[in-house]
């Protein structure tokens, strides 16, 4: 074998720890697909399409427990306005510079099962009752931090669209591209806002102008911001981060 | 009694099964856990991403709101075992100070004597503990999970930054006890044997039998 002086394109010592990744990840699965089929004593598995499928089914699964967990009459903890946390964090999925500002002649589009779908300009939406609260907003990721909103409950807007109010879902979406889903029950539960004012002055762009969901019940991806349109429906209507693996229900 | 009696087994087929059920779902539930962590830290550290379960943080609540099940199933069934079985009055029963700092002292020196199917003090101080652990990781982890809808349990832990603190805290607790217990196994390998098929209880010598 004649020796060769050429420089390798890779070197072991650089995918080494890629390898190793690669090597426990796939272990992990294997180890983890035993469990799998542990928990999914009920389910036909000649259809069982691998682990992905399972782990769906159980936050399907997960979602009708968090149902039956739920209480209208359940209120969020509400705090002092020394509580407050300052200076408040800003989220979305993109960063701070790239918010939209209000598209001129905005009007919330209401669709689905309701009698008056009229569009709802900001100063129709403002001469409905109002409410505030100040309440702990709890992200999927951990953190969590206290704020203050106001404007119209939902369950009073929904109402005054004639809203068929034994429909399963309602619908959000915003024009800054997001969108999220929540069921009717937790629609109408009274903390549940459609809100205009953070803090005391009305919505900037950044926290969701010129209205936004605000529903201390649900982790913070369900207070959708930017609102555009509002549809009461019997069909599942996912969501930004419900289709990418978020459990659907979300409570708290 | 008849005098042929067989001699119970170390651990019994319920116990062994219990426990390796219980490794596999605290193992996803650990490892899940600290990919969830890793999205938002609350301390100056990440945990390695390698060894995160679920690539993404919504892969990591998948598997942890999953293994959660497994994990309950396994605990409730070995609690109600424990309880009916003796078990836990017999093997898991807090050991007096005197005996505790007798069989800790030894355990320093490493001459701590181990045989199958006796608990000494150590054991049953590092065995109970981990169990009231895991009981009091679960409440944490139905606090953080519904903080609303179980706004009193919340409550009982400090509210929800809190809880979410200490549900870290019992991680790292149960994380240590995995670390001594696997190196006192590793140092008696063949309690790892009797973990795993069935394996007579040790005699007692005369003048041995534990306080």
């Amino acid at each position: 074998m004649t020796e060769t002086r050429i420089t390798p394109a890779l070197r072991m010592a650089e995918i080494q720890p890629e390898l190793e990744r690669l090597r426990r990840r796939g272990f992990l699965r294997r180890a983890l697909s035993l469990g799998g089929l542990t928990l999914l004593t009920g389910c036909d598995l000649s259809t069982h399409s691998g682990i992905d499928a399972a782990l769906e089914a159980i936050l399907r699964f997960d979602d009708r427990i968090q149902k039956a967990l739920f209480s209208p009459h359940r209120m969020a903890e509400t705090y002092p306005a020394s509580a407050i946390t300052k200076p408040f964090r800003f989220n979305a999925y993109y960063a701070e510079w790239q918010v939209r500002p209000v598209p001129d002649n905005w009007a919330l589009s209401v669709s689905g099962l309701v009698r008056d779908k009229r569009a709802w300009p900001l100063p129709a939406l403002m001469a409905l009752p109002q409410q505030g609260q100040i309440t702990r907003h709890i992200c999927i990721e951990g953190w969590s931090q206290i704020g203050q909103w106001s404007g119209v409950p939902l369950g009073v807007f929904l109402r005054r669209v004639g809203a068929d109010l034994s429909a399963r879902y309602v619908s959000f979406k915003c024009f800054d591209g997001y969108s999220t889903s929540i069921d009717m029950a937790s629609a109408l539960q009274s903390q549940t806002l459609l809100a205009l004012d953070f803090e005391t002055a009305p919505l900037t762009p950044q926290w969701g102008a010129p209205l936004r969901l605000r529903i201390p019940t649900k982790l913070g991806f369900k207070s959708a911001k930017n609102l555009e349109a509002i549809e009461v429906t019997n069909t599942y209507p996912g969501g930004y981060w419900e289709n990418q693996g978020y459990d659907w229900f979300a409570g708290v | 009694m008849s005098r042929q009696k067989p001699r119970r087994v170390a651990h019994p087929r319920a116990v062994r099964v219990m426990h390796w059920i219980g490794v596999y779902a605290m193992g996803c539930m650990i490892f899940s856990g600290w990919e969830i962590y890793n999205a938002s830290p609350s301390l100056p550290f990440l945990f390695p991403h390698w060894a995160g379960l679920g690539g993404w943080l919504g892969g990591a609540l998948a598997w942890h709101l999953s293994a959660m099940w497994l994990l309950l199933a396994d605990g409730v069934a070995y609690l109600i075992y424990g309880f009916a079985s003796g078990h836990f009055r017999r093997d898991l029963q807090p050991p007096s100070p005197a005996a505790l700092a007798h069989d800790l002292g030894s355990a320093l020196h490493f001459r701590l004597k181990h045989r199958s199917g006796h608990y000494n003090a150590v054991q049953r101080l590092l065995y109970g503990g981990v169990v009231l652990a895991v009981i009091l990781q679960t409440m944490t982890g139905l606090a953080i999970w519904k903080p609303v809808q179980f706004g009193w349990l919340a409550g009982v832990f400090g509210g929800y930054p809190v809880a979410r603190g200490l549900h870290l805290a019992i991680m790292l607790g149960i994380v240590a006890f995995v670390v001594l217990h696997v190196t006192l196994v590793a140092i008696h390998p063949s309690t790892l044997k009797s973990m795993v098929v069935s394996v007579p209880t040790e005699s007692v010598a005369k003048g041995e039998e534990s306080p």
